[in-house]
């Protein structure tokens, strides 16, 4: 049992889901609420990593932040070291490839409170910011503990892409997903069943916690 | 009801799209104000342009002198700083709150301290006293209906907006609801709008009534001078007037008093009406109310006036009541008339018998063609 690469991966998983929390809320509100142009678009750009094959959304953040990349450059020349191949880099990389998986739950959520529900709330005075905390974030929140929770159980899995974009760097990139990988080529086959093992607890908790809340939804609202 | 003028609310707006609007209206403090007309006439969005969660393209909005919107001064106050009470179709319930805690949250305005007492006070108002700590979803929707009421008027609000508020329940608790809001408006100092597609619950409820048909306020006035006397044959269309018909004004008597017009095939006696030129064509209508049944066994009061004979051309029982199309004699001209069911009875009233009706000239009301 690799308990660096554990650790690694909930470090990981726990600042993949201290950006996309903020952020997911900020783009699923905006998206459930607003009609535009070249929306259709942009929620298919926000779905890609649903479908695209890691590899090749590993392949374009590997090109999109690498030191030949003006973002690669920019933190090479603050930080003087590459992005990709690092942890930061591991952690844009995840926030990326959880777009989809934080932000359609918080979406469908925020799309179920209805628009009157959101007039009764100015109209009773309260100012968007009430509206968000004391409305709509009560409101929405199944959706939000989804988001986070698959968010959470998606980057404890992730493999394609942070191997591309990572490598497998002990301690700084090496996720428990690469390490399972790497047991199993070494044939080191009792830390890769027992590391599985865990992912498998982890996520079948984190699947049940989503339909958890799910249900309970459902019951309030029938 | 005073006229309304700087007092009260007072409502222009005009836009194109996307929901065409052309309103003019003015409601007084105190009075409550109908908004009537058909489904997807613009009712609600007036309403909503008055609370400010939409915005129309130009007018103004005044409560007691103090602009909300004005376009022409690029004015347009967000719905916090409005003081509207707004009371939704289904009423928009915080449904994660209690009822307390919904009418708590419009009360931004009081100090912290103050609010859990003057929310009681409020449900108590609407009658829902012990029902404070129950979710929406625990409520009936009558219950849902006088929370929404109580949190309507916690802002302390200086116009009271109700969007068709009685649709959602039954009839019988509509009834008690109906009460309760007479009851409630003798202590509102404040205008009350109430929009509603139903023109009973409308002449039951409101001091006037504003007819809105495609965005455009036609007429407005006392419920029951808008149902006899509506301002053209759109309006009287709106109002239900079933016997609306084209005429010529045959000749005038100023000394008598009468105006005689051309009709149904027949010359009828109306109250003087000047005017209308001689010769000119008219519409008119009558109310079935204005309309008298000639009885078999005895004369009836007004028989006199504008007899008319006809063969009864439909005849269909609704409950106790029999609503009937006479076809009125030569010509192709039919009147709808509704009698009791016990005086179709007596007067042996069915399909194909023979009837004489009077239009009672007090009620025969002469439009513009």
């Amino acid at each position: 049992m690799d308990w660096k690469a554990f650790t690694l991966s909930l470090e990981l998983a726990a600042w993949t889901m201290a950006v996309l929390l903020p952020a997911g809320i900020a783009l699923a509100r905006f998206l459930a609420w607003r009609r535009f142009r070249g929306k259709p678009l942009l929620e298919g750009l926000l779905a890609l990593p649903l479908v695209l094959p890691p590899t090749v959304l590993g392949y374009y953040l590997l090109v999109g932040l690498g030191a030949a990349s003006p973002v690669g450059q920019a933190f090479q020349s603050a930080f003087g070291r590459s992005l990709v191949f690092s942890f930061e880099g591991l952690l844009v990389a995840s926030v990326i490839f959880n777009l989809p998986f934080a932000i359609q739950p918080m979406q469908r959520a925020f799309e179920a409170i209805p628009q009157d529900v959101r007039d009764a709330a100015a109209c009773c005075g309260l100012s968007r910011w009430q509206s968000l905390v004391r409305i709509e974030l009560p409101l929405a929140w199944p959706g939000i503990l989804s988001g986070m929770v698959m968010t959470f159980a998606h980057t404890l899995g992730e493999f394609g892409v942070v191997l591309m974009v990572g490598g497998s760097i002990p301690g700084e990139t090496r996720t428990i997903a690469i390490a399972i990988y790497d047991s199993v080529q070494s044939f080191d086959n009792a830390s890769a069943g027992a590391m599985s093992a865990v992912l498998l607890a982890l996520s079948l908790v984190a699947m049940a916690v989503v339909f958890a809340t799910g249900t309970r939804r459902a019951d309030r609202r029938g | 009801m005073a006229e309304p003028g700087s007092e009260g609310l007072a409502v222009r707006l005009a836009q194109d799209g996307p929901i065409a609007l052309d309103v003019d209206l003015a409601c007084a403090t105190g009075e409550v104000l109908a908004l009537v007309g058909p489904s997807g006439g613009g009712k609600s969005t007036v309403l909503r342009c008055i609370a400010g969660v939409i915005r129309a393209k130009s007018g103004r909005i005044a409560v007691d002198g103090e602009a909300w919107f004005d376009s022409a001064a690029g004015l347009c106050l967000a719905p916090r700083r409005r003081s509207a009470g707004f009371v939704f179709q289904n009423y928009a319930l915080f449904p994660h709150m209690s009822a307390q805690a919904n009418v708590e949250a419009a009360m931004g305005h009081l100090p912290a301290a103050a609010r859990p007492a003057r929310a009681r006070e409020l449900l108590d108002r609407v009658n829902l006293k012990g029902l404070e700590s129950r979710r929406p979803a625990e409520l009936s929707g009558g219950q849902q209906q006088r929370v929404a009421v109580a949190r309507a008027l916690a802002r302390d609000p200086r116009v009271l907006l109700l969007d068709e508020p009685f649709s959602a329940v039954d009839r019988s608790t509509r009834q008690i609801l109906y009460r309760e809001l007479a009851t409630l408006r003798r202590d509102l100092a404040m205008p009350v709008l109430l929009v509603t597609h139903d023109l009973d619950e409308a002449a039951m409820l409101a001091d006037r009534m504003c007819i809105l048909h495609r965005g455009r306020t036609l007429q407005a006035g006392p419920p029951h001078a808008l149902m006899t006397r509506p301002a053209n044959a759109l309006v009287a269309r709106l109002v239900d007037l079933r016997n609306v018909f084209r005429g010529r004004v045959a000749a005038h008597d100023a000394a008598a008093g009468v105006t005689w017009i051309e009709g149904l095939g027949h010359r009828l006696e109306c109250a003087h009406a000047p005017r209308f030129p001689a010769g000119g064509a008219l519409t008119w209508a009558i109310p079935a109310s204005h309309v008298i049944l000639h009885r078999r066994d005895r004369p009836s009061r007004g028989e006199r006036e504008n007899p008319v004979r006809g063969v009864i051309r439909d005849f269909l029982v609704l409950g106790e009541s029999v609503s009937t199309v006479i076809g009125v004699e030569s010509t192709a001209e039919r009147l709808h008339i509704t009698f009791p069911l016990h005086v179709a009875r007596r007067n042996g009233l069915e399909a194909g018998a023979e009837v004489v009706v009077s239009l009672l000239r007090d009620g025969i009301h002469l439009m513009p063609d």
